[in-house]
This record gives C-alpha cells, sequence and structure tokens, in this order.
C-alpha cells in the first residue's frame, strides 16, 4: 500500500480547489480580517482606550487566572488518562475512553447546567459549602470548575492516538534495564510525547480562555468580577459598543491565531520524530 | 501467597485511580447530579415542560438548522479534503491550518464576527440585499454559524482516509475501463463513507447543542429563531431549574446516543483515529 500523492491538478481540479478556496475565504479569512478591521475602526486610541478600560482589564485578569488554574490540571490528569488507556490491557478501558470523550458530546449549556445544580446553594453540595463560608457558584471557583470540565478531553485526546501508534518496548527496555519508574517516564517517555503534550497544553490553553456557554450559565456574569474575555465581549455588543467587542474579540482571535501556528509548528516537529524514530 | 503482578511499566493503580477519581468528580458528579434532579420531575411535569409550543418550536428550529447545516458541511467537507488530499496549489499549507479556525476561535467571537459579516450593511450581507436575502438575525443565521462551528469534523476524518487510499484501486478500475463517474462512486466512496459517517454525526451533535456563536447570529426571536440551548439558558435565567432539568435531559440523551453510534462505528471499522 501507498499513500496518495497530490498532483498538479488538470480542469475539474482547477474548479474544485477555486470552489474549496472561495469557502475558505468566505468563512475563516474574511471573518478574522472583519475583526481585525473592526477593532481598529475608531483608530488607534479608542482601541487602546477601550483595552485599558478597567472592566475589559478585570475580565482578561480573570480570563488568565481560570486559564492558570485549569491547564495545569487538565495537563496532569490527560497525561495519566493516557499513559492508563494505551499502556495497559484492563476491563473498562472502552468506558474510560468514552468517559474521556463525553465532554465533546455534552452542550456547553447543559454542562452549566449540570455544574449550577451541583455547586448551588441548593444542593448538598452547594449548601454545605456555602455554610462553610465558601462562595463557589457564581464566582470564579465555580468558572474554573466548569472549565476544567470543558477542556478535560483535549490532551488526552491528543496522546492516545500517539501513545498508541508508539507502543511500549521502548519503556519495557528503560524498565528492564533498571530505570526507576519516574526516570523511564522523563527519559523515554516524555520525550517521545513532548510536542504533542505541548499541542494539547496549547489546545486547553485555548479553549479555557474562549469557553463561552457553560461560564455564561454558572458565572452570573458580574460585570468586573465573574465576567470572563468571551463574556464580556457579549456584553460590550448589548452596550452597543461595537468597536469595544472587537477589542476583546481581536484578543481572543489572536491567542486562537497562536494556537494555529504553535500547532503547524509542534506537528512538524512531532512528525519529524516519528519518522526519525523508524530509521 | 500474593499474586505477582505480570505488568512490566509501573503506575497502572495510581494512574488509574487517579484517573477515575478526576472523570468521577469531574464528569460522572455533575451528569449525575443532573440526572437525579430530573428524576424529581414526575411524569406528568416533564409532559407538560416538553409540549410547551414555544420549546417545541425551539425544537423543530435547532433539529432543522443543524440538520441542513451538517448536510452542508458534508459536501464543504468532502471538497476541502478532496482537494486538500488530491491537488498541490499555492497556499495549501495555509488552508489546511486555518481548517482547524473554528476549534480554536472562541464561539463568542465566531458568532459576533458572522452576524456582522453577513448583516445587512456587512462586508457581505450589503451583496446579498439585493437578492433579498437576509442572513444574520434569521434562520440562516443559525444554520451559517452551526456550518462555521463545525467545518472541521468532515474535514479532519476524512483527510486521513482519503491519504490512505491507494492509487492502485483507482489504476486498477481504470485499466478496467470505468470512467472517472463510476471510480468515484464504486471505489472513492464506499472507501469514505464510515468516516464520513463519523464526520457528520460529530458535526451533528456539535450543531445541536451550540450555543455561543448561534444566539449572536440568530436574533433569537421566540417560535422563530430561538435554539434549545437558549431555551435552556432562558428557564436558568427565570429559576426555572425542573424545566431546564427536563430539556437538558433529552438533548443530554440524544447528545450520547449519537456519539455512542460513532464509537460503534469506530470500533467496526477498526481503529481509524478521529482527530478532533
Amino acid at each position: 500500500m501507498q499513500t496518495y500523492i497530490a498532483q498538479k491538478p488538470k480542469t475539474l481540479g482547477k474548479v474544485l480547489i477555486g470552489l474549496g478556496l472561495f469557502f475558505v475565504f468566505l468563512l475563516l479569512i474574511l471573518p478574522l480580517t472583519l475583526i481585525f478591521v473592526s477593532a481598529f475602526r475608531g483608530g488607534w486610541e479608542l482601541f487602546t482606550s477601550n483595552l485599558l478600560d478597567k472592566d475589559m482589564l478585570a475580565a482578561i485578569r480573570l480570563t488568565l487566572w481560570v486559564a492558570l488554574l485549569t491547564v495545569p490540571v487538565n495537563l496532569v490528569f490527560g497525561t495519566l488518562i493516557a499513559w492508563c488507556v494505551t499502556k495497559f490491557q484492563f476491563t473498562g478501558r472502552k468506558l474510560l475512553i468514552a468517559f474521556i470523550d463525553a465532554p465533546y458530546a455534552i452542550s456547553p449549556v447543559v454542562a452549566g447546567l449540570c455544574y449550577l445544580l451541583l455547586y448551588g446553594n441548593q444542593s448538598w453540595l452547594g449548601g454545605w459549602l456555602d455554610s462553610q463560608g465558601i462562595q463557589v457558584i457564581f464566582a470564579w471557583p465555580v468558572i474554573v470548575l466548569v472549565t476544567i470540565f470543558v477542556t478535560s478531553p483535549y490532551v488526552a485526546r491528543e496522546l492516545i492516538p500517539l501513545m498508541e501508534a508508539q507502543g511500549s518496548e521502548e519503556e519495557e527496555a528503560a524498565m528492564v534495564l533498571g530505570a526507576s519508574g519516574l526516570r523511564m517516564f522523563l527519559c523515554v517517555t516524555l520525550p517521545n510525547i513532548k510536542w504533542a503534550l505541548l499541542y494539547g497544553t496549547v489546545l486547553t490553553t485555548a479553549r479555557a480562555v474562549g469557553e463561552f456557554g457553560s461560564v455564561a450559565v454558572v458565572s452570573g456574569a458580574i460585570r468586573g468580577h465573574t465576567n470572563t474575555l468571551p463574556l464580556h465581549v457579549q456584553l460590550l455588543q448589548q452596550d452597543y459598543n461595537s468597536v469595544g467587542a472587537f477589542t476583546a474579540a481581536l484578543l481572543l482571535a489572536s491567542i486562537a491565531l497562536l494556537t494555529l501556528i504553535l500547532k503547524t509548528i509542534f506537528e512538524y516537529l512531532q512528525n519529524r520524530k516519528l519518522s526519525g524514530s523508524l530509521h | 501467597m500474593t499474586k505477582k503482578s505480570l505488568r512490566v511499566l509501573p503506575g497502572f493503580t495510581l494512574s488509574l485511580g487517579l484517573g477515575v477519581f478526576y472523570l468521577s468528580l469531574v464528569v460522572l458528579l455533575p451528569a449525575i447530579t443532573l440526572v437525579l434532579q430530573s428524576l424529581h420531575i414526575s411524569w406528568d411535569e416533564f409532559v407538560f415542560y416538553i409540549t410547551d409550543p414555544r420549546l417545541l418550536s425551539s425544537f423543530r428550529v435547532t433539529f432543522l438548522a443543524a440538520g441542513i447545516a451538517t448536510v452542508l458541511n458534508l459536501f464543504l467537507g468532502v471538497l476541502l479534503a478532496w482537494i486538500l488530499v488530491r491537488y498541490q496549489f499555492p497556499g495549501k499549507k495555509l488552508v489546511d491550518t486555518l481548517i482547524d479556525l473554528p476549534f480554536a476561535l472562541p464561539t463568542a467571537v465566531a458568532g459576533l464576527t458572522l452576524s456582522a459579516l453577513f448583516a445587512q450593511n456587512g462586508w457581505v450581507g450589503q451583496l446579498l440585499v439585493p437578492f433579498d436575502i437576509k442572513i444574520s438575525y434569521t434562520f440562516l443565521g443559525i444554520i451559517l454559524a452551526m456550518v462555521f462551528t463545525s467545518i472541521p469534523f468532515v474535514v479532519r476524518t476524512l483527510q486521513p482516509v482519503l491519504e490512505d487510499l491507494s492509487p492502485e484501486f483507482e489504476e486498477a478500475a481504470e485499466t478496467l475501463g470505468a470512467n472517472k463517474r463510476q471510480i468515484f462512486f464504486r471505489i472513492i466512496l464506499p472507501h469514505m463513507t464510515p468516516a464520513l459517517m463519523i464526520g457528520v454525526a460529530l458535526s451533528f451533535v456539535r450543531s445541536l447543542g451550540e450555543f455561543g456563536a448561534v444566539i449572536f447570529i440568530a436574533g433569537n426571536m421566540p417560535y422563530e429563531t430561538e435554539v434549545v440551548s437558549l431555551m435552556i439558558f432562558t428557564y436558568i435565567g427565570e429559576y426555572n431549574y425542573p424545566a431546564a432539568a427536563a430539556v437538558a435531559m433529552l438533548i443530554l440523551i440524544t447528545s450520547l446516543l449519537l456519539l455512542l453510534a460513532v464509537q460503534l462505528l469506530q470500533n467496526y471499522y477498526g481503529k481509524r483515529h478521529t482527530r478532533v
């Protein structure tokens, strides 16, 4: 079997490429351009004054804080789960994989509702937390919790196919040669998966920063307090401050673009690593 | 006598234990809370909640829009995957990278931007005014938002499959006298079908639950352009948790059944990994 090698297009091919490029331009390139143009429509000064607005800064701070707490948690547990399901065979393995994928299929509003019911004051857990004086619902802790839920699959999903393809011979060799578990992980596994792990982290960060639906349900969207950057986009648009909304959108779109660039780089490096280890 | 573990690699108990603990806390416990909450609802109440005409219209709008968006995505996805695998053209790497934009771009930003772009004074919207086509703040806008957010699903599930399709099959068919159309429908399409079904299911599930992108562009008129996610959101805002839970359960069960179908398809057709 050989894989397909791309060829120079003939007439039909050129038509198809033209059609494809038209849709890419219409649906992907134009919207991106519009964000940048709209954010600077009022000139540089309006852009900076929007950016340095006190509610905007509070939203940026909260969003970064949420990402800062979410990403390490999902990085550690995502790696653990990927290790567990790719290096061992056990009953319930398929079920565990299905559970990792579940947040993909759950609508963000439904996810938000689940967390609202669990941590709201009317539930046993929420009521207990409240009696301890810990404010979770409509405050930053629940935003972090629901963001952990929404972004939980990304690291594991990046790692699982790769670790399955790599097998575990190299790790077994390290163990037989007397390496400790930690040493084996740091010196054998980690170098093999590092680019995929990095991309998983970047993707988790991007989704954590951009989560809207579930956060809208649990946060209460209190201006300056529980308003994340995506919620702030909506708030500014409802205030008829379109330039302001696009300023917030610009920040988020820049993170998305950075994610795509890093993905391309990491994938290139990971593939070089994969093909290098085969020779 | 203790049974010694046959596993060579360390960390099984640790990773399984912590992994199950984490998933129970993050995924299972909140989901169970929703199920328990919905068990409090009597059958009569449940029927009362889900037969609200406004809710029923929102179901019709959501399923219809998600269905149309998925069909459009099917064609768009096949087209994009096809040109990316089969042809060389300038800017190919850029297109390949941009396909993932809808995954990376926050849904709120997508909704805001698309609604501005396709509004009647927007760059694209004003071109459509002479034809009397309105996209933003109409049903078409919902479809557009759903198409945008699920572009990558079909492309990314199809790409590896098309790359794996060895040219020998087509060459053999050609030698045996098949024309281009026969080759596509008899050789290539059957090979793509499993991946297509998976991509379509994933993009339908995503469209059903889409909230952020849709509410910016839909106009959100009751009975006309209101989606189910927004209805749940509205119930929550009115502290009508039982109604929210009842509708959420329905959506959750639908999505999980579709996801289960995807899993079965994936197992049935062997382990082709889909990158989501």
